[in-house]
């Protein structure tokens, strides 16, 4: 077990810095992601993985993401249209480039303006970001894949990135 | 004579919650029975013991890195299981998570899914009783 203490580490940082990082959270901090609350979303969009905030991708994102999601990713996570439009109006209006939002106009750094990524994790200042982790992290069984925020941002799933 | 009446309304009290839960449940299995009998003509009901070899089972035809429901689920259906993105799934048995295959929709939603991960190929009717009817017996 090589992990743990990053969660651990981000654990007592988040109960130590409480009232610091709300206090960032409301002034709109570069590693706060509001998350999802819509219910239908938290459901459909949040048993495979962490239902991602949806301001982490512009809205081109989210609209050619939900148009094809038979094959998402290799997986079917297809719905029924109604509940797909649903889903799709919560994460176009709450998405990086819309709504009037600041919290990740740092994300989208360094995207081209016409470039609809489906991947968070293939955003030019994700990438940068993560280029201090070492490759043996990724590859540990505790994280395996980099969509799987959790292992080591233990309150990814409350919208907190802190390093 | 009167506690024998106490008993009976604690049990009542007790047997409420739980069996109000179990319609769907039953009403879904029905379901599956009426269509695996349309499958199979000799159809003679279905077996939690066959659904808990198709829970741990590993089969070839599905995606290689998902070839078992307990890749996912955990095999001890009372305990937790984990996506392949880390994220937690409460237990399978009824008993640990009694809300669960309450909901039709979400039931196949998830058969679909799954069967197609795993097997790669729509699971039968009298598949889904044997397993549904495990997860219940848990
Ligand atoms: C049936 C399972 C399943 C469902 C349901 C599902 N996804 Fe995914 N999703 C996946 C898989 C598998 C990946 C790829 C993960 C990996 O790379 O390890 C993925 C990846 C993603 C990514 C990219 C992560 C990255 O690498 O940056 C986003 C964004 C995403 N999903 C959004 C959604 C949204 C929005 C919904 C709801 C409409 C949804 N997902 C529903 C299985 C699912
Ligand atoms: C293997 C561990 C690991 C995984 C998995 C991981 N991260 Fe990170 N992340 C880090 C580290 C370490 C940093 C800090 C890098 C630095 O500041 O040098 C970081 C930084 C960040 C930051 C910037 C925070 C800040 O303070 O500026 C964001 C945003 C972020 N990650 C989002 C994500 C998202 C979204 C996912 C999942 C799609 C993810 N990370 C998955 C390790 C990880
Ligand atoms: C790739 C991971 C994965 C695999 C493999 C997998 N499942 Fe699932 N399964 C899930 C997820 C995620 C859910 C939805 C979350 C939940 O219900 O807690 C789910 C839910 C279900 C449900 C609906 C539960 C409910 O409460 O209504 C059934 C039924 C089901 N799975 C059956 C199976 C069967 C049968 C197999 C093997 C053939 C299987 N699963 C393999 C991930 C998986």
């Amino acid at each position: 077990m090589n992990i743990p203490y990053r969660p651990l580490t981000l654990g007592l940082v988040a109960l130590a810095f409480c009232g610091i990082v709300l206090e960032r959270a409301q002034a709109g901090g570069d590693d706060y992601f509001p998350p999802v609350i819509d219910p239908v979303v938290k459901e459909e969009c949040g048993s495979c993985h962490i239902a991602f905030a949806p301001s982490m991708l512009p809205a081109r994102s989210w609209k050619r993401m939900m148009g094809d999601l038979k094959n998402h990713f290799g997986d079917d996570a297809s719905v029924d249209p109604e509940t797909a439009a649903r889903i799709s109006a919560y994460l176009v209006s709450n998405a990086a480039d819309t709504g009037g939002k600041r919290y990740s106009s740092k994300l989208l750094r360094g995207l081209a303006p016409d470039a609809a990524p489906l991947r968070i994790t293939e955003l030019p200042k994700w990438v940068s970001k993560h280029r201090s982790v070492p490759a043996w992290e990724w590859k540990h069984k505790d994280v395996r894949t980099k969509a799987n925020c959790v292992a080591c941002h233990a309150d990814a799933e409350r919208g907190f990135y802190e390093d | 004579m009167q506690q024998n009446l106490v008993a009976l309304l604690v049990i009542a009290a007790l047997t409420v919650p739980v069996s109000s839960f179990a319609g769907p449940r039953d009403d879904l299995l029905a379901q599956y029975a009426t269509a695996a009998r349309k499958e199979t003509p000799a159809f003679s009901g279905f077996s939690a013991a066959r659904g808990k070899t198709l829970h741990t089972q590993k089969f070839a035809g599905g995606k290689p890195d998902t070839p078992a429901c307990t890749t996912c689920h955990s095999e001890n259906t009372r305990g937790a299981g984990r996506t392949l993105t880390g994220k937690a799934i409460e237990a399978v048995a009824v008993s640990v998570t009694p809300q669960r295959y309450t909901d039709p929709a979400k039931v196949e939603k998830w058969f679909k899914r799954n069967c197609n991960e795993v097997l790669g190929r729509a699971c039968t009717a009298q598949e889904k009783g044997d397993w549904l009817s495990y997860m219940i017996s848990q």
